[in-house]
């Protein structure tokens, strides 16, 4: 997490927490860190870990269970990869093409550039 | 439970005024970050709500009470100032109990236990610890203390880049497992920025602002590019700072950032000190 980054820090805590159930890191069903844990960990108000916490518990990937903590909802997965690729137009591809008109960078040499990178993966 | 209410509160010091007609509320269990530039007024306003001066005029209440020299209220807060307020020989083991006396729900095993954590040489009088230690001890009563309001008047004064941070997590850790309110003076902005939920600012003995930080910050941004299309774009604006670096110019505004993008410009959010710095410049 970049403390400094544009985005506000509740939403950052949210899509560290999202990276972390796409990778694997919190399965399903799994429970993930307290408020507290990410609180101390990233040295940031309660309140803000509670928020991006929040986010998640309102679209479904996290669910509560009282007394004991926060869990990862089951297809959570499946559910983020979906909102993902939803995104990745305008995230990537969106601020890809601006700078690549800024440099001059035609559709053609793009596609030829994502081609080389996924072979090179 | 009580929020102290800062009402009309001036203070001053011969011909200066180091309050001018400052209103204010802290609420319970929250942790404010009191911000201002050398010679503001926080420490003249942490001193009024904690009875070490007394205001000119206006009033401070805790509920319906007021402060001042009222030992009732008073023993809801907890003041760390610069100031050491144990006897000159007490060592650090003996200034824990004496605490204990005056703060009844003090917490004698939790305060050791943060010692030891921060290593503070406790058979050494406190009088002749460190700099930095001396911070720190005064740091470590304050989050043992157990009180519903503590004022901490420029923690991190003196300590180095582990102990801050060691401070910041043992801060955030009893104010998760048991939230008092925690106000914080401070001149390092940044390493505050994401542990305060409420801002305080305080310019020349005015609040300037005070509100929630995620709610301060969207009252600015910035805004990059060729002078000439800033300078256009900033026309029926309220600029409160430029910087200029050949053809290029940055301008700090006041409003809320525009959603549209805008050709040529570079426009991004501000964050907390470069938006303090730029509304107390001057």
């Amino acid at each position: 997490m970049d403390n400094y980054q544009e985005k506000p820090i509740f939403l950052q805590i949210a899509e560290t927490i999202e990276d972390g159930i796409i990778t694997g890191a919190y399965p399903e069903e799994s429970q993930v860190p307290s408020i507290t844990e990410f609180s101390i960990i990233y040295k940031i108000n309660p309140a803000t870990a509670n928020k991006g916490v929040n986010i998640l518990v309102d679209e479904g990937i996290l669910f509560k269970k009282r007394g004991v903590g926060m869990f990862v909802a089951k297809g959570a997965v499946s559910q983020l990869k979906q909102k993902r690729k939803k995104d990745f137009f305008e995230v990537y591809i969106e601020r890809m093409i601006k700078e690549a008109k800024k440099l001059g960078v035609t559709s053609t040499d793009i596609i030829g550039m994502i081609e080389r990178g996924f072979i090179d993966e | 439970m009580n929020s102290i209410n800062v009402q009309g509160l001036s203070k001053s010091f011969g011909t200066v005024e180091a309050l001018k007609n400052v209103t204010l509320t802290i609420e319970e269990n929250k942790i404010y970050g009191l911000l201002g530039r050398n010679g503001a007024g926080k420490t003249t306003l942490l001193n009024s709500i904690n009875n070490r001066i007394f205001p000119t005029s206006g009033e401070i209440l805790f509920g319906e009470k007021s402060v001042i020299e009222n030992e009732d209220v008073q023993r809801n807060f907890f003041f760390v100032g610069e100031q050491l307020l144990f006897p000159e020989n007490m060592n650090a083991k003996k200034a824990i109990r004496w605490t204990k006396e005056f703060y009844p729900h003090f917490d004698e095993d939790y305060a050791k236990e943060l010692m030891s954590l921060f290593e503070v040489p406790i058979k050494k009088k406190v009088k002749s610890l460190s700099t930095g230690y001396k911070t720190i001890f005064k740091n470590i009563i304050a989050l043992s203390v157990n009180v519903p309001f503590v004022f901490l008047d420029e923690p991190v004064l003196g300590l180095d880049a582990n102990h801050r941070e060691l401070f910041y997590k043992a801060l955030l850790e009893k104010y998760s497992n048991s939230p008092s309110t925690y106000v914080i003076s401070t001149h390092l902005i940044e390493e505050v920025a994401n542990i305060v939920e409420d801002v305080i600012i305080i310019k020349k003995g005015e609040i300037l602002r005070a509100q929630s930080r995620d709610s301060l910050l969207e009252t600015g941004y910035s805004v990059t590019g060729m002078a000439n299309l800033v300078d256009q774009f900033c026309q029926d604006k309220e600029v409160i700072g430029l910087d200029a670096l050949g053809g290029i110019k940055s301008a700090y505004i006041i409003g809320e950032k525009p959603r549209e993008t805008v050709d040529g410009l570079d426009i991004s959010t501000m964050d907390l000190q470069k938006l303090f710095v730029k509304m107390t410049n001057a």
